[in-house]
């Protein structure tokens, strides 16, 4: 019977012509449409592990301009923890940090005299210098930055 | 091309697959009454050096942030809610001599194209930043006066210089975008706040 006999059904003779009756369930394309279906139940255990996934906190600072030159670690600054702290203006205004990840020379000596972090880590405000582990507790090769952590990655400029 | 006759489709692995899938979305949905927020301990964040023999001394995430209110950006953490309802006391300065300023002046821009219009709070920003982090270095005083748009806040510029860095991402549009365009009836610019 030619698909186009009129005495069947239009869906009958559509089917026909798709050549559905004599079908081969083997073969590379029909195989793949057999997994594509399994392939909604693997897809949301995936979407719950994304979320645990997030590297660094965010907005925590890695601040590599000299440190691992010096043979320290680098420093990880978290803003989140000193934003329960202190308000931005503090650092950012009495303190005169630049809003820029490494745009800041900091340098020991520096700090010892009272600038940027020494103002407040010095034994009065905050834990002093000597905990030198605390600040510089990066991992080797870090590069200065702000890390975004969760759903975003900062943007370019940084 | 010779394709399969499909089997009699049944709707029962649909549904199993929508159950799941919405078992796995629950914890984004906002409004949910439980906290599905987690923080990465800082040994397993990628960041610190989990062989430093003095990193047990410094404050977990979790530990101070599961305390203040939900976000689902970010920190997870609503800050300036934190500070309005007293849950953190953050210092406003170190140095006596410091004038604290806070400005209750909201502004409204358009030229939005087809999102909101932009309400700016004064309050909020000033609560945490002060004057000079933004004037006039990057916003001139005068309302208007700089010129920006979306693009420059999303390379780092202007807004984005927080926005996307230690503030909520640029990913909550509505958050800035949040007057609609079609029941805002008053003038652009700086107005009182409405409450």
């Amino acid at each position: 019977m030619a698909p186009w006999d009129p005495k069947r059904s239009p869906a009958e003779s559509a089917r026909s012509a798709r050549g559905a009756t004599s079908c081969p369930s083997s073969g590379l394309l029909a195989r793949f449409r057999r997994v594509r279906r399994w392939m909604l139940f693997a897809l949301p255990p995936l979407a719950f592990l994304a979320p645990m996934d997030a590297p660094a906190e965010y907005a925590d600072v890695v601040i590599n301009n000299n440190s691992e030159r010096e043979g320290v670690r680098p420093v990880i600054y978290p803003h989140w923890f000193h934003r329960i702290r202190f308000r931005c203006k503090v650092c950012h205004s009495e303190l005169g940090f630049e809003m820029k990840a490494g745009g800041n020379n900091i340098t020991m000596l520096g700090l010892m005299d009272g600038k940027h972090c020494g103002m407040c880590h010095n034994g009065d405000v905050a834990w002093s210098l000597e905990n030198c582990n605390r600040c510089h507790s990066g991992l080797p090769g870090l590069k200065t930055g702000i890390r975004g952590g969760h759903q975003s990655t900062g943007p370019g400029e940084y | 091309m010779k394709r399969c006759k499909r089997s009699t489709p049944g709707w029962a692995p649909w549904g199993a697959a929508a159950l799941l899938w919405a078992a796995a979305l629950s914890p984004v949905v906002p409004g949910a009454a439980e906290d599905y927020r987690s923080w990465q301990a800082l040994s397993e964040d990628r960041l610190h050096d989990p062989a430093n023999p003095n990193l047990h001394e410094l404050q977990q995430p979790a530990e101070a942030l599961s305390a203040l209110p939900q976000d689902a950006v970010g920190n997870k953490v609503r800050w300036v809610q934190a500070l309005r309802e007293g849950l953190i006391q953050p210092r406003t300065n170190i140095l006596p001599e410091t004038k604290i300023q806070i400005l209750d002046l909201d502004l409204i821009y358009g030229k939005t194209g087809d999102r909101g219009y932009v309400r700016f709070p004064h309050r909020a920003h000033s609560e945490w930043l002060d004057c000079a982090n933004c004037h006039e270095k990057i916003f001139k005083q005068k309302f208007g006066a700089t010129q920006f748009n979306m693009n420059d806040i999303l390379q780092g510029k202007f807004c984005g210089k927080c926005h996307g860095a230690v503030a909520f991402p640029l990913t909550e549009c509505d958050r800035c975008h949040s007057v609609k365009q079609e029941e805002f009836n008053g003038s652009l610019g700086p107005q009182k706040v409405a409450r």
